[in-house]
């Protein structure tokens, strides 16, 4: 590598004596879509020894790929795969191509901060798609902070965290709590709420903002039960009995994982249709992926909050849904993950074409402000705080494991990982 | 004890060339030729060599399966993620959270003030003691309530396997003061000392080659003590060592909480070296993965147990990054060969194939055995 560093070296500064007027004309004027490598010589835009040479730059992909997390993970490989594919079709970044090296987190979290320290410290990549659980992303956190690497990390997560080494291309917890609860109250009339959810930080700490948010801020609305259940239960028929006691307005359920077949398996068999909407059901945690695996006729009417749904009508979207397919397959459905895990990598483009660099602190100094109107989601901006403006949508499930969108926000939500008054 | 028959001395020759080696192996060789990224990797996998060279005295010596071993790495190295975590909490560190000064997960779960328990790991010397006496006194009760009741064999084998799956949901589910699926993370500092660097990982590793042939040399002890031959004795008529008037449960008490020590050490340095600790080293899948790594060395092999470790830990690493999607299968189809064609472990093969033939090139024996990286000795089968 620093054989060609070299060479590199020498080569472009005659080239960019000679380029130089007219290739800085024609960037200044016109959208550049293609940037070409000589513009940029390898040694300027990499000072600090990153995997990048004269016309390739190696970023990391870290998930699961095997182990429970895999079946989830999955969705966000391949979208990251085939930004990677789209951005190189279109000249990579800095005329340069991307190349990736693919690492399994195996849905252990070590395994997680072992992959990230050797892709980091051996490998050099320049950036990092990956992580998926809280749990992965603790582990890689100390690992990414202490040797300035640079992560994007796709899940709608807890928030409480605003790391100058992640790009969070999720949505934070109240970005996608609290439309939802004002939209179920103000259109449906609900006013008490019966919360419940998978034990761990994050369906936890996104039930006490809204449970925060229900009593502090929703006239009239009670929280009239709060339950957890370890990961990978699948014996809700307690709950549901006190759920048929209470009777609240609205179930808000924030089970995860394979947890999810048997709770609404059992709600429906239980009488509690969640399409009658006697209680309604409303979820944050069933993407399109996780229906396929509870089957949508369990879950068909339900509610579900997230910033993307693959059924999203606007041109972005069509053409992002009819790529993936292409790549992966008719069958595939793709959700709220995969689209943030989707829009990692252009982000990335993005901040370096700012940057001019690929240096991880001027990249970092670059992402706020970053825009994308390209997102299958619509428009969607970086944040200060290095998480995402996006907006809120609810999307109603149908039997083939679609949503309906019946709902967004009018604005993109400004995201807030550290929420006054909700902690 | 009496004192030791001249027949079984505490190291053979062959012991002592199968020790210079390893340590050649693991302070000279690894730090020379590894760059410090897998130097550290390395040194994470040293330390589950400890729960293999414990796990080669209770169950290739003592004939007591133990699919719990996690139990005790996980509790030893959650005592010292404790204390670092203490340590990494201070109010400036933290004051972005309700409460500053505790630690953040607390924080995350609404607990406003630091529990009772946890206040005595703000000490290093407490902590220390901690790391060995916790686990090994939870191995006392289990032992006590087990092996006195004559609970063994399979049964055995089946209750640890159960009390490390209780223990992994009570650490998931008491997460406002365990740090729960996440565990305790973002560890920084030892008594001052900052642990993410190159050369305190450098050090570290070191300190952790050190102490693990601490540990050798007192398994190598234990073996070859008339409490090893005991041992042995017991795994293979148990009830005739009972007749001779012994009384079995407080040797397998023993073997079972030294073990329990030897592993809770282990997970202290790992803590120490990779930064945090979580609950997937407590529950059943990384007990089983440890007794792999003691039946790939040999189970009855001390020596063969470090290199067992190591070449697993070795393969896993580099099958999962050769081959991210299919790595599972590779390691899989490695533990299905070496007990289909070695069950012996490394150490049977080396002792079956390697040695005679160096033993026909070198007559007498006492010429040095060529610098060979692969595994060393093997002991005495019980047959002999």
């Amino acid at each position: 590598m620093s054989d060609s560093k070299k060479s590199t070296g020498i080569n472009n500064l005659s080239r960019r004596a000679v380029l130089a007027g007219g290739a800085a004309l024609s960037a200044s004027l016109f959208a550049p879509k293609m940037l070409r490598a000589q513009d940029y010589p390898t040694a300027e835009i990499n000072t600090t020894g990153l995997a990048v040479t004269d016309d390739t730059v190696t970023c990391g992909i870290l998930h699961s790929v095997t182990g429970t997390m895999a079946i989830s993970e999955t969705g966000s490989v391949q979208a990251e795969k085939l930004a990677i594919e789209q951005i190189n079709a279109q000249g990579g970044i800095l005329g340069r191509k991307i190349e990736y090296i693919q690492e399994d987190g195996a849905s252990d979290w070590p395994t997680f901060a072992e992959k990230a320290r050797k892709l980091l410290v051996q490998d050099k990549v320049a950036s990092v798609m990956g992580c998926w659980t809280s749990a992965s992303r603790k582990a890689v956190l100390p690992v990414f902070e202490q040797n300035n690497g640079f992560l994007y990390y796709p899940t709608f997560y807890e928030g409480l965290e605003e790391s100058p080494n992640v790009i969070y291309t999720g949505q934070e917890a109240t970005q996608q709590i609290i439309a939802g609860l004002n939209w179920v109250n103000q259109t449906k009339g609900a006013k008490s709420f019966y919360l419940l959810g998978s034990d761990y930080i994050w369906p936890r700490t996104s039930n006490k903002i809204a449970r925060k948010h229900i009593e502090n801020f929703m006239e009239g609305c009670e929280v009239v039960g709060e339950e957890y259940y370890p990961l990978g239960h699948t014996q809700f028929n307690s709950v549901i009995n006190k759920i048929r006691l209470r009777k609240p307005d609205v179930i808000y359920a924030i089970v995860v994982g394979g947890s999810n077949v048997a709770f609404y398996k059992q709600l429906k068999a239980a009488g509690i249709d969640p399409a009658e909407e006697s209680p309604i059901v409303l979820t944050i945690s069933v993407t399109e992926d996780e229906i396929r695996g509870i089957g949508g006729e369990n879950i068909d009417g339900a509610y579900a909050c997230m910033k993307y749904f693959q059924s999203l009508e606007n041109e972005n979207n069509q053409e992002f849904v009819s790529a993936f397919k292409e790549m992966w397959g008719e069958d595939i459905v793709i959700g709220d993950v995969t689209q943030a895990a989707y829009l990692g990598p252009w982000l990335w483009k993005a901040a370096v074409e700012k940057a001019g660099s690929f240096d991880v602190d001027k990249v970092r100094e670059a992402s706020p402000g970053i825009e994308l109107q390209t997102a299958p989601e619509g428009y969607v901006k970086v944040h200060e705080n290095h998480h995402l403006w996006s907006k809120t949508r609810v999307g109603r499930a149908k039997t083939d494991g679609q949503y309906d969108v019946v709902y967004e926000t009018a604005d993109l939500v400004e995201p807030d990982p550290f929420p006054e008054g909700y902690q | 004890m009496q004192p030791m028959p001249i027949k079984h001395p505490f190291l053979t020759r062959r012991d002592i060339v199968g020790y210079a080696i390893l340590a050649a192996v693991i302070f000279v060789a690894f730090p020379l030729l590894l760059e410090p990224f897998r130097l550290n990797l390395f040194g994470k996998y040293l330390t589950y060599a400890f729960v293999a060279v414990g796990l080669v005295l209770c169950w290739g010596v003592g004939g007591i399966l133990s699919l719990g071993q996690g139990i005790f790495f996980g509790l030893g190295g959650y005592c010292m993620a404790m204390f670092l975590k203490l340590e990494a909490s201070t109010p400036e560190n933290t004051s972005i959270q309700s409460t500053p000064g505790i630690p953040d997960f607390m924080d995350w779960n609404q607990l406003t003030a630091l529990p009772w328990w946890w206040e005595p790991f703000n000490s290093l010397f407490f902590t220390l003691i901690a790391v060995v006496i916790v686990p090994v006194a939870f191995a006392f009760i289990i032992g006590v309530a087990m092996f006195r009741r004559r609970v063994g064999g399979v049964y055995f084998a089946i209750i640890t396997q159960a009390i490390a799956a209780i223990l992994t949901i009570l650490i998931i589910g008491q997460q406002g003061f365990t740090g729960g699926v996440n565990g305790i993370t973002d560890l920084r500092t030892f008594n001052g000392w900052d642990i993410r660097t190159n050369d305190a990982k450098t050090l570290l590793y070191f300190v952790n080659g050190a102490l693990l042939f601490a540990v050798l040399l007192i398994a190598q002890f234990v073996r070859k003590s008339k409490l090893g031959r005991l041992l042995i004795a017991m795994r293979d008529q148990e009830d005739r060592v009972r007749f001779s008037g012994y009384d079995v449960a407080n040797f397998k008490i023993f073997v079972f909480c030294l073990g329990a020590g030897f592993a809770a050490i282990g997970g202290a340095m790992f803590t120490l070296q990779v930064g945090f600790m979580s609950p997937t080293f407590v529950g059943i899948v990384p007990s089983i993965e440890m007794v792999i790594y003691a039946a790939v060395g040999g189970r009855l092999s001390i020596i063969g147990a470090v290199y067992g470790t190591l070449l697993v830990n070795y393969a896993k690493t580099t099958f999962s990054e050769s081959f991210p999607e299919l790595w599972l299968f590779g390691l899989g189809a490695l533990f299905i060969a070496v007990v289909m064609a070695f069950p012996n472990g490394l150490a049977g093969l080396w002792a079956d194939h390697v040695e005679p033939r160096l033993k026909s090139l070198w007559p007498r024996g006492d010429a040095k055995h060529p610098a060979s990286t692969s595994p060393a000795t093997t002991e005495e089968t019980p047959a002999e």
